[in-house]
């Protein structure tokens, strides 16, 4: 029994272990941990980053970790932005700005989507030329915000990106056509049930039972999925992922 | 009425395998197959941009640096012999291919370091903007193929896990008796090694 016990809470804590470091919370587009940037830069900072995903739905989030756990920044910007779930589930349009003070690093991870454009060449130049050399001079609030100055002209100089897309209208469509699998199976199911009813008995509960244990653990694949983060104070990833694209560089 | 009624009934029981079926788990062993195949197509997609890459930065390195031909021969013929050796998906679950297109790769990323770390001695071949470019994108690359090895690496421990777990065990004993193991990059110094380019 205590065996029992034991090995169902090593299973509950399996993949808390297995986890990544500590990761600071995702509480908003600005997540200074290491407290290096003023009140007025973080204000100015979330403001613009609002802009660019209300125009472009790219989220750019800037963090400043106290510190990477022993890790090279390029593991740990690439595991906390999956963390983190940064863009949209299918655009991938994510971008994360992190700065670790302590070891004097700093990184640009691109998420897949926007690799073409803001790629790895592009992401060394605005490190190497707006951002080291003001950490360098101890300047963090000048250069976070040239560095994240410069990632926006970037993106948004593709006007394609930057256009407003048509969400309302694909959403539309598309949660109609989810809908009619789902009303297709009550269907079915009130078919069931209503034979089941008349015919009391036979192979009609079993059945009943089945399509029921089988709808609930259907259910279970839908979770999981992306939304967009939304405005104001609750700020979230949008399920979108990064294979390791940007550049990172040192002070 | 009740031909109707009989019909809907096969459907209906049908459709009730499917549904307990799924909820078996017999869906889980072909769907992390094909999560894994597709983590190794990354993978090779990756090794095939950095193998691109090359031919550019040897003739950029050449340009400044033509006393370094023991290196840039290296490299190009690493370069060779890595494109030479093509695992595809159905060729994963043997460990011994897998292993000799990582030793050609890691052959390869040695190679690499090396014509890095000579390029530090040529201070116009280190301000030449093309070259700064290619060095961004080859350190990019190397980050990609690191992170694609450790998606390939999870996918594969979930395949392999489902294989010899319950109840992906009983579908693996019969219905997909033809599924084997997938192989594993061992974690050796391959990302280790690794080019590092500071700044």
């Amino acid at each position: 029994m205590t065996a029992a016990a034991f090995v169902i809470t090593l299973l509950l804590w399996a993949p808390a272990l297995a986890a990544e470091p500590n990761f600071p919370p995702l509480g908003g587009r600005v997540v200074d941990q290491a407290n290096i940037l003023s009140a007025e830069t973080r204000a100015a900072l979330t403001a613009k980053l609002k802009a660019l995903e209300d125009k472009s739905g790219i989220q750019l989030v800037v963090a400043t970790v106290s510190s990477l756990d022993g890790q090279e920044i390029e593991p740990y910007a690439n595991q906390l932005f999956r963390t983190w779930k940064l863009g949209e589930a299918k655009k991938n349009n994510g971008v994360l700005f992190l700065v670790a003070p302590k070891e004097h690093r700093v990184r640009i991870e691109v998420g897949y989507g926007l690799e073409g454009t803001l790629t790895d060449a592009t992401s060394k130049i605005i490190i190497a030329n707006a951002v080291a050399p003001r950490f360098k001079a101890g300047d963090f609030n000048g250069g976070v915000e040239r560095g994240v100055d410069d990632i926006i002209t970037t993106l948004t100089a593709d006007a394609a990106d930057w256009q407003k897309r048509p969400a309302v209208r694909e959403e539309d469509k598309s949660s109609l056509a989810a809908l009619l699998p789902l009303l297709l199976f009550a269907a079915i199911f009130l078919l069931v049930f209503i034979h089941t009813v008349r015919s009391r008995g036979g192979i009609g509960p079993a059945l009943l039972y089945m399509l029921l244990s089988g709808g609930n653990s259907r259910r279970g694949d839908f979770g999981g999925g992306g939304f967009l983060g939304g405005g104001g104070d609750s700020f979230s990833g949008g399920g979108g992922s990064s294979g390791g694209g940007g550049a990172s560089g040192s002070w | 009425m009740p031909v109707i009624l009989s019909r809907l009934r096969a459907l209906t029981i049908l459709l009730a395998i499917g549904l307990t079926l799924s909820a078996c788990g017999y869906n889980r062993i072909p769907t992390k197959e094909e999560a894994a195949k597709a983590a190794w197509a990354e993978v090779q997609n990756q090794y095939q941009r950095r193998s691109d890459l090359i031919p550019n930065l040897v003739a950029t390195v050449q340009g400044y640096a033509k006393q370094e031909k023991d290196v840039l021969t290296q490299v190009t013929e690493a370069r060779a012999k890595a494109t030479s050796i093509h695992v595809d998906a159905s060729q994963l679950t043997d460990p011994e291919k897998v292993k000799q297109l990582q030793d050609a790769q890691n052959a390869l990323s040695g190679a690499l370091g090396r014509l890095l770390a000579v390029s530090e001695n040529y201070p116009e071949l280190k301000s030449n903007q093309s070259f700064l470019a290619l060095q961004a994108q080859l350190e990019g690359t190397e980050n990609r193929i690191a992170v694609a090895r450790k998606d390939y690496i999870d996918a594969v421990r979930a395949y392999n896990l489902e294989l010899r777990t319950f109840p992906g065990v009983l579908w693996a004993s019969t219905i997909f008796r033809s599924n084997q193991p997938m192989a594993e990059f061992t974690a050796d110094s391959g990302a280790q090694g690794a080019p590092k380019v500071k700044f």
